[in-house]
């Protein structure tokens, strides 16, 4: 398979605490990491709050400056890319965010979102546009009275489906979920589940897919990274890495997955108590 | 294993006066509590599980939801007739809750150690200010607080989340109540954080022997902590055994459908998940006019 996206030694550090007079000091939220995505692929991201994974997501999509390293997406380096070429590229890779009500413009319909990218990107007649809505709400399972219902009209997973139908609109070759099953109960995560694994097949998407929660980090993935505090600490496929961990820290992420059955209680206790 | 009950709900119902007319929420709900023994609530958003919760602990929001029938027997007395102050009495010191969202419990414009002090000041007048002072501290270290005596002049937002969630823990225990309710404790949390929290709890729960209701929509948790079960649907209780039972012989379709959706770590990666359809018909609980 081809590689679509290919990470090297990328940085990403804040500065915290600076005044007038304090020198402040530096987060290294992402520090020297290099991965590479093949097409068509899911590469799950898992680590707990403040690994820096939802900052390594961004910096991907530069929705933040990098401070150093490089993002190839299929071989051409777009931290060195201008605002305009990075409009083009934006058109290829898109993300979904975990809160859904507050990443859609409450304001507008459902239809004036789902339209926006286009008329971002200047495609198609008005016309044609409305016609383009309308097979995204279908492909999202939404029904077509959805173009004039605003985004709080909508429960969560309905929210969702939007930002995701946003998100495929432009049909970008890369998607970036943040934590985008997160919030949801488990009868909707697992909806939400499978229609992501539709469209990957069907448009043929690659995916990095952010989560705490390793059960469906393994649920969507062929590979994992685990990043903790700015570092990945081991990467590789989704069988190994579960059968097989190799980091101390994977380990303890791995143990700290609720049991899926009472009579595993036991056996856990011992395990912590040693 | 048979255990003292303490409290015993009974065909509790629950409504909530909105601009659209009158809505029910909860339709008869029934369970016990057993004295050193957790029971789970479990059910999707919108189950009723924390309206349960509130209406148990008379916390509705005022004026607009009202319990309208059942009862909540509490040591010989119906909570749902007790006056506010009768109440206001129970609550922090008998029966206490604990919330999901612990930045929003805690009142960020007041140090930790202010806040654990004031729940003694209201149940435990008769302590004087030193003694309360070294009860709080003492309730910190109890929930493995680092440095509890530095921590107790700090406040909120100087706390992780899951120090946080300690804090909330440790003033809930403070009065030693018979029963604590925690309503989502570990939904905001890591799974690491959301492991040591639950072991904490059930050593707390060994050495005081206070009995719990757990409301959680995650079943692994349930796995992990509870003694008995109550699977809430559409504001009734659909089904309510011991653990074992629910999770290796479950009765209702409603309960086999949340086991079966259960993320299972032993399934190949990259499969869809069978999501089988709700078929009202095989709910008996709901017929006619509720509307599923």
């Amino acid at each position: 398979m081809q590689e679509l996206l290919k990470v090297e030694g990328l940085k990403q550090h804040f500065i915290s605490g600076k005044g007038i007079f304090r020198k402040g000091y530096t987060i290294k939220a992402v520090d020297d990491v290099s991965f590479s995505v093949a097409e068509g692929e899911t590469l799950g991201l898992v680590g707990e709050s403040g690994c820096g994974k939802s900052t390594l997501g961004r910096t991907i999509l530069r929705l933040i400056e990098p401070t150093a390293g490089k993002i190839l997406f299929e071989g051409e380096d777009i931290s060195a890319c201008n605002a305009l070429q990075m409009r083009q590229l934006r058109r290829e890779m898109q993300i979904v965010f975990q809160d859904p009500l507050e990443s859609l413009n409450q304001r507008h319909f459902v239809g004036m979102i789902l339209e926006e990218p286009f008329i971002i990107h200047k495609q198609g007649t008005p016309a044609q546009r409305k016609e383009w809505v309308k097979e995204l709400l279908e492909k999202v399972g939404l029904p077509a009275e959805s173009v004039t219902r605003y985004p709080h009209e909508f429960s969560g997973g309905q929210r969702q489906r939007i930002g995701i139908a946003r998100a495929i609109a432009l049909k970008p070759k890369l998607l970036i979920c943040d934590e985008s099953v997160s919030a949801l109960d488990v009868s909707i995560q697992a909806q939400i589940l499978n229609l992501l694994l539709d469209l990957q097949q069907e448009m043929n998407l690659t995916m990095i897919f952010i989560s705490h929660d390793l059960s469906v980090v393994k649920h969507i993935s062929d590979r994992v990274i685990v990043m903790n505090a700015g570092k990945i600490v081991e990467e590789g496929l989704v069988k190994e890495i579960y059968a097989n961990p190799q980091n101390d820290y994977t380990k303890r992420l791995l143990d700290a997955i609720p049991i899926t059955h009472p009579s595993q209680r036991k056996k856990r206790l011992l395990a912590n108590t040693r | 294993m048979s255990a003292d009950i303490v409290l015993s709900v009974r065909g509790l119902e629950t409504e909530f006066q909105t601009d659209d007319g009158i809505s029910k929420v909860l339709h008869g709900v029934s369970f016990d509590v057993k004295a050193g023994q957790t029971i789970g609530l479990v059910g999707e958003s919108g189950s009723g599980k924390s309206v349960t919760a509130m209406s148990i602990m008379g916390l509705l929001p005022k004026p607009y939801g009202r319990v309208i029938g059942g009862s909540v027997n509490f040591r010989g007395t119906d909570l749902t007739n007790l006056s506010v102050n009768e109440m206001h009495e129970i609550r922090g010191d008998r029966i206490s809750v604990i919330f999901q969202d612990p930045m929003t419990a805690l009142n960020p414009v007041h140090t930790i150690g202010r806040q654990l002090v004031e729940v003694l000041k209201l149940h435990r007048p008769e302590l004087s200010k030193k003694e309360q002072q070294n009860h709080a501290i003492e309730m910190l270290r109890k929930v493995k607080i680092p440095m509890p005596e530095k921590r107790f002049a700090e406040y909120a937002h100087n706390l992780s989340g899951g120090m946080r969630q300690r804090v909330m823990i440790a003033m809930a225990l403070a009065c030693k109540p018979d029963i604590l309710i925690c309503d989502e404790p570990t939904t905001a949390l890591d799974v690491t954080v959301q492991a040591s929290i639950l072991e904490l709890m059930r050593e707390l729960q060994d050495e005081t022997g206070m009995a719990m209701i757990f409301i959680t929509h995650d079943l692994g948790v349930v796995a992990e902590i509870c003694d008995d079960v109550a699977v809430m649907y559409g504001g009734k209780v659909v089904e309510n055994a011991d653990i074992f039972s629910i999770f290796d012989n479950p009765q209702h379709p409603y309960t086999k459908r949340l086991l079966s959706l259960m993320p299972n770590m032993d399934d190949e990666p990259k499969q869809k998940i069978k999501i089988a359809p709700i078929d009202p018909a095989e709910f008996p609980e709901f017929t006619g006019d509720l509307g599923i």
